[in-house]
């Protein structure tokens, strides 16, 4: 029997650790370690140098720069997300009439759900795609041509989107831009996330709010949220990968993916810039080993800080 | 999705509230209900935007592949084509949409089934024996949730590169290796769902088949499997929507090693489409080509948005 056991085990574990193992583990291994190398890729030659290239990276111009963009999309696309999603969750849920059996969800919020739902399912790329044409620079985007036709924006002198460098509130505009689509596309899958969450509230707190005489503000702002915290601290973290994960958007939407002159670089585009655009690998893993450090770093103090007494109901 | 949505709430007979409380209740419903009509009506308006930013760039898309490429630069704007230009469609379609389906569908019949059957295998074993190590592989399935694929891909790259020489078959723009990256990228999140779903089985359904007599992998496919359907269902939504959007990966792989055409799949092609646009200036075609990407997704998510919605937020929500 026990012998059966470690069989059966070893039968249903082979195949995906080893594929796991070679695919993923291996990688990750050896990115380590070339990142105590100079290796630039495509010659044979590599030589052991330490921890050059991590003394190197503290004092490069353009990981500065991608480390605070990357931090810009950490802080900004879970606030603006979550509040949005939440924002919208509360109008869904709380925005009907009020009747003598409570507040009730608006009419059509099943509709709604489905409908903000949509981006969620679509690629990055297709979205990317979209908003390149909904963004572009001439009359024939979007935006501009519907600014341009009401007479807000002069026709020689167009909004430039994701090729603006100019900062606004101290940050490359390029950034405000990517972060609209970020938002535009997240919004509603936390949204029904937290929809979901609110409707799991049993009812009698509910009620016994109304009956203490709480408006659906109060009961919003007191009842509400502070029982949602376990579900928003998940979306934070969760978003904050995300935001780690721009890529696709930098490199779908702005020009020489990562510019204009690098203002909207971020980790993943100066390591792809330096892998294979000037043929540094070893470099470029040293810079990847510091995201996946930092990304570690980030997670263990958000659980750290979302930790706490959990509300049983 | 089913809220509480009924129209014709004002009063209803059973309200179940205490008659004590109740009265003064009404009283403040009768104080409140000019706020709260204004507040109601300010939902809908806040909601239909917010629906209509959404849609909006959506239908403009599939509208303007609907144009002729003059349409497009001169009338950016209108959603409604003079005529309807499917040819679009067609030339978009034979520009390389057609292979782009075929790979994406090839891949992802054998990725999507792979991933299923080799993740719930492993999150089974995992999950319901005991043996030296089991701590171990499961964190090891796990650590791969946190790390960025980038620092992988260099790598990566150069590790199927070499496959080229030894084995072809898994070298660089083969399907089968995409298959297998796929697979391997896609089991940490899956093994972790699924662990979770076989830890909340009863134990004694299990027990009732060995004693039975059926062997552990018997017990597996026959009666453990069946049993966490709803389970298998969410993780199989969420690999699907993954896989098919997935594009930093075949972007990596799928690249030409000696001049012959690369298997593009969806996502990746459909850069490669937009970035070359600027010199064919086709953007009829272009349009065309996202719509054909996008719509088969929405299609599928609106059929089963019950399914979808609860798949990709239990993800989250674990």
């Amino acid at each position: 029997m026990r012998h059966g056991v470690a069989r059966f085990v070893t039968g249903f574990l082979a195949l995906p650790v080893a594929l796991y193992l070679f695919y993923v583990v291996w990688p990750f291994a050896q990115a380590a370690g070339y990142s105590l190398t100079d290796w630039g890729g495509y010659s044979d030659s590599q030589h052991f140098v330490g921890l050059d290239n991590y003394v190197r990276l503290l004092s490069d111009e353009l990981i500065r720069k991608a480390f605070w963009h990357n931090v810009f999309f950490l802080v900004t696309v879970p606030l603006f997300t979550i509040a949005l999603a939440l924002f919208l969750a509360f109008l869904l849920n709380v925005g009907g009439r009020e009747d003598r059996a409570g507040i009730r969800g608006v009419l059509g919020s099943g509709l709604y759900k489905v409908i903000f739902f949509f981006p969620q399912v679509l690629s990055l790329v297709v979205i990317a795609v979209m908003w390149q044409q909904i963004y572009r620079t001439d009359e024939q985007g979007l935006i501009n041509g519907l600014l341009i036709k009401i007479g807000l924006v002069d026709p020689q002198n167009p909004i430039a989107f994701t090729a603006d460098p100019e900062p606004f509130l101290g940050i490359p505009a390029v950034l405000w831009w990517l972060l609209l689509i970020a938002v535009w596309s997240g919004a509603g899958f936390y949204m029904v996330l937290f929809s979901a969450a609110m409707q799991s509230i049993p009812k009698d707190i509910y009620e016994a709010a109304i009956l203490d005489g709480a408006g659906r503000f109060h009961t919003f702002f007191k009842v509400t949220l502070p029982l949602l915290r376990d579900t928003i601290s998940v979306a934070w973290v969760y978003l904050g990968f995300i935001a780690l994960d721009m890529y696709a958007l930098v490199f779908v939407m702005t020009p020489s993916q990562g510019g204009p002159n690098h203002a909207s670089e971020i980790f993943a585009s100066v390591i792809q810039f330096n892998a294979f655009q000037k043929g540094q690998f070893g470099y470029a893993c040293a810079i990847a080993v510091a995201l996946a450090i930092f990304t570690i770093l980030l997670a263990a103090l958000q659980l750290r800080i979302t930790r706490r007494d959990r509300i049983e109901f | 999705m089913s809220t509480v949505t009924h129209t014709s709430g004002q009063g209803r007979p059973d309200a179940v509230l205490p008659a004590g409380p109740e009265a003064g209740r009404r009283a403040g419903v009768a104080a409140s209900s000019i706020g709260g009509r204004i507040f109601n009506g300010f939902s809908h308006l806040f909601l239909a935007v917010w629906a209509i930013m959404v849609v909006y760039p959506l239908l403009w898309v599939v509208m303007s592949a609907l144009k002729t490429d003059s349409e497009v630069i001169r009338e950016p704007l209108s959603l409604i084509p003079k005529s309807l230009q499917w040819d679009n469609f067609a030339r978009a379609w034979t520009a390389g949409i057609d292979s782009f389906f075929l790979n994406t569908l090839l891949v992802l019949v054998f990725s999507v089934t792979l991933t299923m059957l080799l993740g719930s295998m492993a999150a089974y074993a995992l999950a319901r024996y005991e043996f030296r190590g089991n701590r171990l592989i499961y964190w090891m399935f796990l650590s791969g949730l946190t790390l960025p694929v980038y620092l992988a891909a260099v790598p990566l790259f150069k590790g199927v590169y070499n496959m080229n020489v030894v084995f072809p078959l898994l070298g660089p723009n083969k399907h089968v290796t995409l298959i297998l990256v796929y697979v391997a990228w896609s089991l940490s999140f899956t093994v972790f769902f699924m662990h979770s779903f076989f830890r909340t089985l009863p134990d004694s359904i299990a027990e009732a088949a060995m004693v039975d007599g059926a062997t552990h992998t018997r017990t597996f496919f026959s009666v453990m499997l069946p049993m966490a359907k709803p389970g298998l269902i969410s993780i199989g939504i969420f690999n699907v929507l993954g896989q098919w959007n997935q594009w930093y990966l075949p972007t990596l792989l799928m690249q030409s090693v000696s001049g012959e055409p690369k298997h593009q799949v969806i996502a990746q092609g459909l850069i490669e489409l937009s970035v070359n646009q600027g010199y064919k200036s086709d953007w009829s075609g272009l349009f065309a080509g996202v719509t054909m990407a996008m719509l088969p997704v929405l299609i599928v998510y609106i059929v089963f948005q019950r399914q979808v919605q609860s798949g990709l937020t239990a993800g989250v929500g674990k």
